[in-house]
């Protein structure tokens, strides 16, 4: 066999002075880049993938990761990342394969926007003084409320009026849907404890709901996707909403295959599929071939569930967005879910993820839009995900039009992600996208759980800030008043897609 | 376009009172109260508001509109023609002041919408709120001021004893007076900026920056509305038109949509009441009015003054006899009602309202 044309992307190296030989590092990578000679650490650093596990283990900081040096010969047209992959591609006829979102350096179109703020006329608002409200509550709401005063002239619904079931939020965040499976049960379970923790909600993703996550299914979406996994009443009814996953931002268009290799007994149990079978996800749902079939799964889910779980239906943002939600919206769905191409994926051809999709700032404009042309804005919530990597970029997203954000990568980092994308070969160091008992071993739900807490925490006090230097003290104050936001360095017709109006003006 | 997002910013004063025997009141006491908080405006805007002032057309519109050219007086008077039967039409009495060197042109019509031009399934309210929003967002230099029976709004760009001398207001009786004194900080100085917003027989006066008007604009947008005026106070106008007229609510109810009580307390009702609040608000999110504001809102059946839910701009109310009283100061309150029985500050968010008997 020749050797490998491919460079290594990145250097590892140990300082030997520094090096006490504790073995720490060949221990927990996952990757293999370390063994023992005997009398010192060997470094395979073709195996390296960057993730850095070693990195913060190493007692004695004797380790460092760098990019490698040697890259092929600069060329604006030809970058290292094309000639790497054709490379591989010729060695191995394969497709190159990644996890996590699209790394391109696209524009990020939340970059280019600024909120505002309060000056003279209206006053700023302390919300360390003062109550500020982030509660949201995602379903369908009716277009106007009928109500009814009893003898005392206490509030009353009007007898016979039932709302429609709705998910609480504390406040206006979500974990994405990461199936058990993709991530590990221990991942998972951090998900879990900090949705609850949180008042918020994780999303099992296509994986089905592990024994493990009862305790928590007030805080937990299922999801019914194209592989049907685990899928029957008893699933569909332990949650507070269901989801059909009709297409994923990182991946739009295609399905999913996880290997046999990542299916060991408990995922097979869970999925209830045999042990090391290959977990097939098709492209489409095969029982949704348009719009009228997904109407019939949504009221399928809705007579399941006996019309007491809000349906919520995920979609890629592809080109004509905004009509294929008024679709989803009018077939019967409570929530809609969109997911930026910018979102992240356990798996999903290059040339996909890369290329495929448009950003989720330009699909919560379109869709937002669209729905309030057409009158039903309140039938259904709009949930955006892929691409929210702060609390700013969340506060922009909910005054785009977002009735909440959902995160997944930002939520992975808290347990030790570093974005290295080698998500799909199951080898993950920090125990999150594997199966492997000894790499999972070591995330500790506890511990991970309250770190991902403290991120939403962090985020609440941050989106309160925003809403108290905007003068409001409540979250729907701020979704879809796009008059508080303005863009810098966008043309005409991009702010005018977005609803929004030019810095300055 | 609708992210054309034009919010003017103004600090004010208000004043209002109300007989609630439908007893009449001449507009020189509404004039002497405002005009006591003259420096809560910088001249560049007053407007006063009446009712039960036209009794002998008290079954006709009272369409109070300005021109600003020859041309836009001739259009809107075509439609007018087409649509409605016309009572009768005059130039709306003013006299001279000093002050006021130009004015558009201002007319008045008393009008019924011609019934064979009601579409089956609309109603005659909603005729006249076609035509006013046509006229306000179609019909170049046109803008109605008031489009409610027996009632009519009276505003331009001066103090407020120079508009209410411009108007001979003291001539009008009426039963509910509200006034208005504005410190606009960007205004494009057009008669048509200075309050009350009206529409039917609602009219706002109102106190301060509406921060979550972009929500707002949006969210009655969907419902037809067109929001024209350059400014964030039409929305709380027509906020009251569509939950109250059409879509039922009660004020009560409709003034917890506007300033809705916090979860915190929503969440320590009993069973029953927390199901309707907590449904009332989620479902009425986007008419929540965020940040700071006092306003009056008067009807031709009574008259509220409600703040924000953190009372971010004053409002007092006071009572005497069958007379109440709400203004942004109490000195307002007094110089027209020395001797009140009763005076106090409205909680945040919670409104007072003074229903008309009979």
């Amino acid at each position: 066999m020749f050797k490998s044309h491919v460079l290594p992307e990145y250097l590892a190296t140990i300082d030997t002075d520094k090096c006490i030989r504790c073995k720490r590092c060949i221990h927990n990578c996952g990757w293999g880049v370390y063994s023992w000679s005997g009398e010192r650490v060997l470094i395979d650093t073709q195996k390296c993938v960057k993730c850095l596990r070693c990195y913060h283990y190493c007692p004695v900081e004797a380790i460092e990761i760098e990019d490698s040096k040697t890259r092929y010969k600069d060329n604006s047209s030809w970058t290292y990342k094309n000639i790497r992959n054709i490379k591989k591609q010729a060695e191995t006829g394969g497709m190159p394969l990644s996890g996590m979102g699209c790394d391109l350096p696209l524009p990020i179109l939340f970059d280019n926007m600024l909120l505002d703020a309060c000056q003279v006329t209206n006053p700023s608002i302390d919300p360390l003084r003062e109550p500020m409200e982030l509660r949201t509550y995602l379903g369908k709401k009716p277009d106007k409320l009928e109500v009814e005063r009893t003898k005392d002239g206490k509030l009353k619904l009007k007898e016979g009026f039932k709302m429609t079931p709705q998910i609480k939020l504390d406040a206006p965040f979500m974990f994405s849907p990461m199936s058990f499976g993709s991530i590990s049960l221990n991942a998972q379970k951090v998900l879990a404890m900090a949705a609850k923790e949180c008042g918020i909600v994780m999303n099992t993703g296509e994986g089905s709901l592990h024994e493990d996550l009862l305790p928590y299914t007030d805080h937990v979406m299922v999801q019914v996707a194209s592989g049907r996994f685990g899928v029957n009443p008893d699933y569909l009814n332990a949650g507070v909403a269901c989801e059909i996953k009709i297409g994923q931002g990182a991946k739009p268009g295609i399905g999913g295959h996880l290997p046999g290799e990542k299916i060991p007994l408990q995922v097979a149990k869970t999925r209830m599929i045999p042990v090391g079978s290959d977990a097939l996800s098709p492209a489409p749902q095969h029982d949704i071939y348009s719009i009228e079939d997904l109407r019939q799964l949504i009221y399928a889910l809705k007579e399941a569930t006996e019309y007491k779980k809000p349906i919520s239906v995920k979609i890629a943002t592809v080109h004509n967005v905004a009509a294929i939600a008024s679709g989803i919206v009018r077939a019967g769905a409570d929530i809609v879910y969109l997911d930026g191409f910018r979102g992240g994926t356990g798996a999903a051809p290059n040339v996909i993820r890369d290329h495929m999709g448009i950003p989720i700032e330009h699909a919560i404009a379109a869709v937002d839009e669209r729905l309030r042309q057409e009158g039903i804005r309140n039938e259904a919530s709009v949930v955006a995900a892929g691409g929210i990597r702060s609390a700013g970029d969340a506060a922009k997203a909910i005054a785009l039009g977002a009735d909440a954000v959902a995160i997944g990568t930002a939520a992975l980092m808290t347990m030790g992600c570093t974005v290295c994308g080698k998500c799909y070969t199951g080898n993950c160091s920090w125990g999150i996208t594997t199966q492997r008992p000894e790499l999972t071993a070591r995330l500790d739900p506890e511990i991970f759980g309250e770190r991902l807490a403290n991120l939403i925490r962090s985020w609440k006090h941050e989106l309160m800030e925003v809403l108290g230097a905007l003068g409001v003290n409540s979250i729907e104050s701020l979704r879809g008043s796009r008059e508080r936001i303005r863009g810098i360095g966008l043309d005409t017709e991009t702010l005018d897609m977005l609803g929004i109006k030019a810095a300055g003006t | 376009m609708t992210h054309n997002f034009q919010k003017d910013i103004a600090g004010c004063g208000l004043t209002g009172l109300i007989d609630k025997k439908g007893k009449g009141v001449d507009g020189s006491h509404i004039k002497t109260s405002l005009s006591l908080m003259t420096d809560r405006g910088n001249g560049l805007g007053a407007g006063y508001a009446a009712y039960g002032i036209y009794p002998e057309f008290e079954d006709y519109y009272a369409f109070h509109v300005m021109y600003d050219f020859e041309s836009s007086r001739m259009e809107v008077e075509e439609i007018l023609k087409a649509n409605y039967d016309i009572e009768k039409k005059e130039e709306i009495p003013t006299a001279k002041v000093e002050s006021i060197v130009i004015n558009p042109l201002l007319m008045r019509y008393f009008v019924k919408p011609k019934a064979e031009k009601i579409r089956p399934g609309s109603n005659e309210k909603d005729f006249v709120v076609q035509f006013v929003m046509k006229v306000n967002s179609e019909i170049e230099g046109a803008y109605v001021f008031s489009s409610g029976k027996n009632m009519g709004a009276f505003k331009g760009v001066g103090n407020p004893q120079e508009i209410g001398d411009f108007f001979k207001i003291e001539e009008y009786t009426g039963y509910i007076w509200t006034g208005h004194t504005r410190f606009p900080t960007n205004t494009p100085g057009w008669w048509g900026g200075a309050h009350p917003f009206t529409l039917l027989d609602w009219s706002i006066v109102h106190n301060g920056e509406i921060s979550s008007y972009g929500i707002n604009k949006r969210y009655l947008e969907m419902y037809g509305y067109k929001l024209t005026l350059l400014t964030d106070t039409e929305v709380v106008a027509y906020l009251f038109d569509l939950l109250v007229r059409r879509h039922g609510l009660d004020i009560k109810t409709a003034c917890t949509v506007l300033a809705a009580p916090f979860w915190k307390d929503i969440d320590r009702l009993d069973d029953d009441e927390r199901e309707a609040y907590t449904t009332l608000r989620s479902t009425y999110a986007s008419a929540l009015l965020n940040g700071p504001f006092s306003l009056l809102f008067g009807h031709s059946k009574g008259l509220v003054g409600i703040n924000d839910r953190i009372k971010l701009r004053p409002l007092v109310a006071a009572t005497k006899g069958d007379m109440t009283y709400m203004a942004s100061e109490e000195s307002a309150i007094r110089e027209i009602c020395p001797d009140p029985e009763r005076v106090w500050a409205p909680r945040a968010g919670d409104p007072v309202i003074v229903e008309r008997e009979g």
